[in-house]
């Protein structure tokens, strides 16, 4: 950081600030009470600035004491202290390129040379009026190194061409437009998203609809309807528990209203409970759990030849019986059993 | 919770009120702190670190000025907290601080005017290194202009910012701020814009290091070469106390002298640099005019053309006391004056009505003095300044006033022209006949304990004066700011703007019975006069002496020397022990530094010689002998260095005598044109001249925008 001054010849001899930010200048005056209103300085004199073509000259600092009836040195003390106020003129596009070590592992040093060939020595206007440039400290997009600022935006992940580019479409009047630089969302990963790509995690179906009371008691692990410390209450009682279990079960097959069959829904077909260990893991299908597997093994279904025999119309009834519409599709749970079943001869 | 707060310091109990900061507390125990940045006066700014001191307990040195030790906590066994001031941890501590400052201070003591009372070079021997490890470049900066006074060599700067607090806090003008931070902090002016403070100067003495030192005494003299007189100063009615450095015949720098009741430790740019007039445009023989041309002459030649005169018509024969005049010689000349049977005395030649009423009837002297004090004003709570300007009447005293405002809630009230005083003000009028109705601010002084009014010699001066000084007066009884018995409180006072006044009327160098005043004889250009002598009076139309024979008695080639007919060079205020008497009505002495120029003597001595010539040989020949018989005229001057103060409330209780003119309605100006050019020894010295330019360079600048 070098000694900063003011430009007091490019700095004239007149400031006004323009009239649409006097509403800018309310707004910050607004917060502080009459007597402390010199609270305002570094808003007004940031506001100043902008309306100054990106520089603080020496009448817009005095036009800001004024306004805050401070003494012009309490002024000049703080524009002189923040490094974000120049105080020298800069060209339409300045560059704040950051140098902070993030940055620099990323290639700032290149950027640098960029800055240094095309523009000339920081801090000094290039001959068009259009590019100066400035080496600061770390603008907090470490995530996104290289990168600069210029003006009001930040240009990320820049390499030594893209970077180039960009001074050279400045140069000539192109806009460019400001964010990232390479394939790449934000500071999410380079490329494409591996994760959390199916859309329908994003259009709201998923929580629509319930199965079960929440907290029903038959939905959770034994261990978990337990108070704490009370296990030696649970050995003792695990029979009698399991018995009630066995009951509850059977009440909610009994209570469950079987959907009405119609043209388009069918109760698919059915078999006789097998022993245990002898049905299908039908967990091995996305999207059935524990819970379905029960529903599924009560309503007769235990292998995964029934499910991939289900055409249009059982799926239809299953989701009528599931209440979890469109499930059974979406989770492609038909071509999965198909693929199960297929396995499981083989 | 008790007032007061215990501490061990270096083993020694002390217990200190609660509000001391850590430092003053040690101090109280007898330890020596040292600081950079700390000064009783202002604010504290905790930056240079040189205060630490070893709180036991704490993890680190506690940086002594700005731990109050109302906060600090006892020891985990309910004993007082343990300070220590020295040992091998407080040393290890102040050698690092020490070692930080020195990194970019640089090595030119030899040529530095600091040196030889520099607080860095004393404390760089007391705790600092005998080498430097620091191996890299040192900085630089450049110098900035502060104006004439203060030159600037900002490579010296630790940043300490006393002067940036001075200016801010006591001169009331924020003109030097610090800017860039860290390694590129600077100290300066606003785009190096001059400063425009008449307490300026103050900086220099404030500055621990060489960074501000004084532009006039530039490379002048070193302090141990230099012989210290404690003397008065002159510039204002004020009395400040100041210290005469000289060395050869020579003044070669004036400082203040810490007062508490009268300038604290601040001195006014005037009375601290007008030191250079003393050596220019000196009389240092004796002129007679002869063919309309002032030629030298010897003293029995030039005294026995004044004898001649002073044998004539004593009716026709006046003396007038201007600004600078000691009690001494203006004694002697009113001894004079009355052996030879002339009554045409006075002191207020702008035609101030104190003293005396204008139908000729005394008045108390605590008429005529301040006498709620210079130092009063940090009492009251109300202050109504009528037609003064203090910061340029009396600067070290408007400083005072500002502190008042600043720190104790002081409401000031202004009748006269409005100026920048450096504090909030409510103008009450521009005329003295706002007396009549003071608005909102009557209630203010009504509903204040200690009220202060305090009459400007602008206020008092013409036809309406006496009615303005006893209107006031009259105000300060009906708001109760005259309170006799045991909380005496008497807030009416005169505030005057020459050194001379106070004593002058204390001798009563006024007109006698019958006599008419000085402005009288003034305004018709004195054609009742034959003879005029003037004890340096230099502030008035010199055409208005008309066809008079002038003589002039004074130090300085002036106005007055100009017009004179015979010219008697008397000494300066630096040159002679002589008497004033300030505007509290404090006696004051000053001490001879110097001889006095050439041929030049004091005027007691020449109004005892005239006398002899005369044959009315006044009955004294030392001045010891004069000031006894001082004495027993006028009581007042037995008392040295103290004002009456308080004591004046019995007098003032008493209503004055009634006025028979009615209050103005004309706005008063301020007395003061130009603050750096009111009298003959700062119109000779350049320093002032440049000041003044500086200033009026400013004011038309000011004006253009």
């Amino acid at each position: 950081m070098a000694v900063r001054r003011f430009d007091l010849e490019a700095g004239g001899d007149t400031f006004e600030f323009a009239s649409e930010t006097e509403g800018k200048i309310s707004f910050w005056l607004a917060k502080y009470p009459e007597d402390r209103k010199r609270s305002a300085v570094i808003p007004l004199l940031w506001l100043a600035q902008k309306d100054n073509g990106g520089w603080l000259s020496e009448p817009a600092m005095r036009e800001v004491a004024e306004r805050l009836e401070m003494p012009y040195i309490r002024v000049y003390e703080v524009a002189t202290f923040y490094t974000m106020f120049r105080l020298q003129p800069v060209g339409k596009f300045h560059v704040q390129l950051c140098g902070t070590t993030p940055c620099m592992l990323r290639g700032a040093n290149d950027l640098k040379e960029i800055c240094q060939n095309k523009i000339g020595k920081a801090f000094q206007v290039n001959e068009s009026g259009r590019l100066s440039w400035e080496e600061v400290e770390c603008l907090g997009a470490c995530v996104n190194g290289a990168m600069v600022q210029i003006n009001d935006y930040y240009y990320e992940d820049l390499t030594s061409d893209t970077f180039a580019e960009i001074i050279d479409k400045l140069e000539n009047g192109v806009e460019v437009e400001p964010g990232n630089f390479v394939a790449r969302q934000r500071s999410a990963p380079e490329g494409d998203a591996i994760t959390l790509i199916d859309s329908a995690l994003f259009d709201g179906s998923v929580p629509a609809g319930i199965s079960a009371l929440p907290n029903a008691p038959s939905e959770l692990p034994e261990s978990d309807l337990q108070p704490l410390g009370a296990k030696t209450a649970k050995v003792k009682k695990a029979k009698t528990v399991k018995a009630e279990k066995k009951a509850a079960d059977a009440a909610i097959e009994a209570t469950a209203e079987l959907p009405e069959e119609t043209d388009d829904k069918k109760r698919p077909e059915v078999v006789e409970a097998p022993a245990k260990g002898e049905t299908d893991n039908l967990e091995a299908i996305k999207g059935v759990g524990p819970v379905l597997v029960k529903k599924l093994n009560s309503l007769g279904v235990f292998y995964f030849e029934q499910i991939a025999a289900w055409g249009e119309p059982e799926m239809a009834w299953i989701d009528e019986y599931l209440s979890f519409k469109g499930r059974v599709a979406r989770e492609r749970w038909i071509p999965q059993a198909q693929e199960l079943a297929e396995k499981k001869k083989s | 919770m008790s007032d007061t707060f215990k501490l061990v310091v270096d083993g020694k109990e002390v217990e200190v009120p609660r509000e001391y900061t850590l430092l003053q507390a040690c101090e109280e125990a007898g330890a020596e702190i040292p600081r950079f940045c700390f000064h009783e006066r202002l604010s504290v700014a905790g930056n240079c670190r040189m205060c630490l001191v070893q709180w036991e307990g704490a993890p680190k040195p506690i940086a002594s000025c700005a731990q109050t030790v109302g906060d600090m906590r006892m020891n985990p066994d309910g004993s007082p907290p343990n300070i220590n001031t020295k040992g091998e941890y407080v040393e290890n501590a102040r050698n690092g601080v020490m070692e930080f400052l020195l990194i970019n201070h640089p090595l030119d003591c030899p040529i530095c005017d600091q040196g030889g009372e520099c607080d860095l070079q004393d404390q760089a021997v007391a705790y600092g290194r005998s080498d430097s490890r620091y191996e890299m470049n040192k900085r630089a900066v450049e110098d900035k202009n502060m104006g004439p006074l203060v030159k600037t060599i900002m490579t010296r700067c630790i940043q300490c910012t006393r002067c940036v607090r001075f200016v801010a806090e006591v001169a009331g003008v924020e003109e030097i701020g610090m800017i860039s931070r860290g390694e590129d902090a600077e100290i300066t002016t606003y785009l190096e814009q001059s400063l425009t403070s008449e307490l300026s100067g103050n900086v220099i003495d404030l500055c621990p290091v060489g960074a501000l030192t004084s532009k006039p005494y530039a490379f002048n003299a070193r302090p141990w070469e230099l012989r210290k007189t404690e003397s008065i100063d002159v510039m204002d009615a004020i009395g400040s106390s100041i210290r005469v450095d000289a060395k050869g015949a020579a003044v070669m720098r004036i400082m203040p002298r810490v007062n508490e009741e009268v300038n604290e430790e601040w001195l006014s740019d005037k009375s601290r640099f007008v030191w250079d007039g003393l050596g220019r445009q000196r009389l240092d023989t004796p002129y007679v005019r002869e063919n309309g041309k002032l030629r030298p002459a010897d003293w029995s030649e030039a005294l026995s053309v004044v004898a001649e005169k002073l044998k004539g018509d004593a009716s026709r024969i006046a003396a007038f006391a201007g600004d600078l005049a000691c009690v001494e010689g203006m004694k002697a000349a009113k001894d004079l004056m009355i052996a030879v049977g002339a009554t045409a005395l006075d002191c207020r030649l702008s035609g101030q009505k104190l003293g005396i009423t204008p139908s000729g009837d005394a008045l108390p002297r605590e008429s005529y003095i301040l006498n709620p004090t210079l130092m009063g004003v940090e009492e009251a709570d109300a202050l109504l300044i009528i037609g003064a300007n203090p910061r340029v009447e009396a600067a070290v005293w408007n400083a005072r006033i500002r502190k008042a405002w600043l720190w104790n809630d002081l409401k000031v009230g202004l009748i006269g022209e409005p100026h920048d005083l450096t504090y909030d003000y409510t103008h009450v009028a521009s005329s003295t006949s706002g007396l009549n109705d003071l608005g909102a601010f009557g209630d203010v002084l009504k509903n204040a304990k200690k009220p202060m009014i305090v009459v400007g010699e602008q206020a008092v001066v013409g036809d309406s004066g006496y009615a303005t000084l006893k209107a006031a007066h009259e105000l300060a009884l009906e708001c109760g700011a005259i309170v006799s018995g045991d909380d005496a409180w008497a807030g009416f006072g005169v505030l005057h703007n020459a050194a001379s006044r106070v004593g002058a009327l204390d001798v009563g160098f006024l007109p006698g019975e019958g006599a008419k005043s000085a402005s009288e004889h003034l305004s018709s250009n004195c054609a009742d006069l034959d003879t005029v002598i003037l004890l340096g009076v230099d502030e008035v139309p010199m055409s208005q002496f008309g066809d008079s024979f002038v003589v002039y008695l004074g130090s300085h080639g002036d106005a007055g020397a100009s017009r004179a007919d015979v010219i008697l060079p008397t000494a300066a205020y630096t040159e002679k022990n002589a008497t004033y008497v300030n505007t509290e009505g404090r006696v004051q002495m000053t001490t001879a530094a110097v001889q006095p120029k050439g041929a030049a003597k004091e005027e007691w001595a020449i109004f005892r010689a005239l006398s002899d010539l005369v044959g009315k040989t006044l009955p004294y020949n030392s001045a010891d002998q004069l000031r006894d018989a001082l004495r027993e005229d006028v009581p007042s001057f037995a008392g040295m260095n103290f004002a009456p103060g308080n004591a004046g409330a019995e007098a003032l209780s008493a209503p004055l005598p009634a006025a028979t003119e009615s209050l103005s309605d004309d706005p008063v100006f301020c007395p003061i044109g130009d603050f750096y050019l009111t009298n003959p020894i700062a119109r000779a010295s350049a320093t002032m001249a440049e000041c003044s330019l500086q200033k009026q360079t400013l004011e038309v600048s000011a004006a253009a925008e």
